[in-house]
């Protein structure tokens, strides 16, 4: 790997520091000194040898993902994807497509956590994911409404046209055998946003 | 110009006079539940009974007809109280012929800390009893980007005390208990996408307490989980949003621990963090006062027959038009 060379762009994001190589990339989980070193440690060891597993297994149910070069304590080296952010060329037709691939990422039993369209680049003519930091494993409907619930908040924060990008998506998600079920379960989840006033009438 | 706020969806009851500079004063006569939690028709028992008193020890500090706005928070939070509070803000704006406005109380906190502390465009963490949300301004109007999918903050505060044998309000007997806490245990950690959920959490924890762990490590553990959680949604959200300021709102808002990690967490990012004095951190009527002076200064009134209580008030509802 090319050690010796400086990244392109470093990306203070919000869990991780992600540093862009000319081909590669890689994705550190730096200590956050907010938090007690116990709940530190568990944090970023977990989250990054999920992660790793997770892109790894999704590619294999058929999702678009990098390619792992390497994963050593709480960095992961990985394929640097060439594209552009969903979020600048967002279209009902790209939202349908990850309708398809969330689908796909269900069935197998993968909860993404955190489907937005800053998360996800357009390249050769595939969706990639390229962020995993929140993902786990889960069967249930649930977590499965929770992550679609996810996506549409995300739609509704950075598109006007929001609406006719959620039904887009919904039109790809059917294909998945639960996908009503869980199409309903994120509806009320959405309802439950307002629980907490909701819980305070007499 | 001179506004009057009441204040009155939950606990407390308190009556707050701003002008354009400065607090003028601020009333309080808090419910306090005898064991328990709050209950909403006893809250609103005590608001109606003590209402009254609170409005003329204000008139007794200051002429009714120098106030040019009366206002209320008009949600979101328990109808009983909120419907309170509506009435005698109501019967004040036609008594004293002023204005009224309604105001929402979330919005309440959040432009009473940018107020204060001179935040510009800040992620504003607002974190109390029942609400624990993430907000930021996108061009006319506020949005929360995240929030809790179950509980707020504060109730799980509270419900953790309750548990360990502690008196409401828990919050600051937790903080306390844990600033001798030694020993940190694993709690589950809940954060999806933007939104978190701290339920899971509470029970955990109360199992810890059950199996003989001290109240101290208890309470150090359950603030170091949550609180990280927090700080992790608030710092996501100025990444995505580019922001560089953090403002923090709301009665949990008081918390020392929470400040610091707060603080920490901007420092290490190069952002600045705010947050208003304590004692306009929990629910207050100077910041339901100031939010309608602002208001009134930009054209808002409340008509009579719109000034029903609603108590699902979501910040994103309303329109912002001033800077």
């Amino acid at each position: 790997m090319l050690q010796n060379s400086k990244p392109e762009r470093i990306y203070l994001g919000g869990e991780a520091e992600v540093r862009i190589y000319s081909d590669f990339v890689e994705k550190i989980r730096k200590k956050k000194n907010y938090r007690v070193s116990d709940l530190d440690k568990i944090l970023r060891e977990s989250r990054t040898r999920t992660e790793a597993r997770i892109i790894s297994a999704a590619r294999r149910n058929g999702v678009p993902t990098p390619i792992i070069f390497d994963v050593q304590g709480e960095k992961i080296v990985m394929e640097r994807i060439k594209g552009e952010p969903l979020r600048e060329i967002m279209n009902t037709e790209l939202s349908r497509k990850l309708g398809e691939l969330v689908a796909k990422l269900h069935e197998a039993r993968i909860i993404h956590g955190d489907i937005t369209p800053m998360n996800l680049i357009y390249s050769k003519g595939m969706i990639f994911f390229i962020d995993f930091g929140l993902s786990f494993y889960d069967e249930r409907i649930e977590s499965k409404g929770v992550d679609l619930h996810i996506y549409f908040e995300s739609l509704k924060a950075y598109f006007d046209n929001w609406e006719e990008l959620k039904e887009a998506f919904i039109s790809g998600y059917k294909s998945y055998e639960k996908g009503g079920e869980v199409l309903k379960r994120a509806e009320e989840i959405d309802a439950r946003g307002r629980y907490v006033e909701r819980r305070m009438r007499d | 110009m001179i506004s009057l706020g009441i204040e009155g969806t939950a606990w407390s009851l308190s009556i707050g006079v701003v002008d354009e500079k400065e607090v003028l004063l601020v009333e309080n006569d808090p419910y306090i539940p005898k064991e328990g939690g709050i209950h909403p028709r006893e809250a609103a028992q005590h608001h109606s009974e003590r209402i009254g008193k609170l409005v003329k020890s204000v008139f007794s500090k200051i002429e009714p007809d120098k106030i040019d706005v009366i206002s209320f928070s008009q949600g979101p939070g328990m109808g009983p109280c909120l419907r309170i509070v509506a009435t005698a803000a109501r019967v004040l704006s036609l008594k004293l012929e002023k204005p009224l406005i309604g105001v929402n109380h979330c919005l309440a906190h959040l432009e009473v800390g940018r107020w204060k502390t001179g935040a510009k465009n800040p992620v504003t963490l607002y974190v109390s009893g029942g609400n624990s949300q993430v907000i930021a301004r996108r061009g006319k109007r506020y949005r929360v980007f995240g929030e809790t999918l179950d509980i707020g903050i504060g109730n799980a505060l509270d419900k953790l005390a309750r548990h360990m044998g502690l008196k409401h309000p828990g919050g600051p007997k937790i903080e306390k208990l844990a600033r001798n806490g030694k020993r940190y245990y694993e709690l589950p950690y809940v954060v999806k996408g933007m939104d978190f959920s701290f339920s899971g959490m509470v029970t955990a924890a109360q199992k810890l307490f059950d199996n003989g762990i001290s109240k101290e490590d208890v309470a150090f553990s359950f603030q170091e989980t949550a609180f990280a959680m927090l700080a992790e949604v608030s710092e996501r959200a100025m990444a995505y949003l580019d922001r560089d300021e953090l403002l923090l709102v709301g009665g949990v808002g008081a918390n020392s621990r929470l400040k610091e990690m707060l603080e920490v967490m901007c420092k290490d990012r190069k952002a600045r963090f705010y947050s208003p004095p304590t004692e306009l951190m929990g629910d207050n009527g100077a910041m339901i006062a100031y939010l309608s002076l602002l208001m009134f200064k930009h054209g808002y009134v409340t008509e009579l027959k719109d000034s029903t209580v609603k108590p699902d008030f979501r910040i994103e509802e309303v329109d912002v038009s001033w800077e």
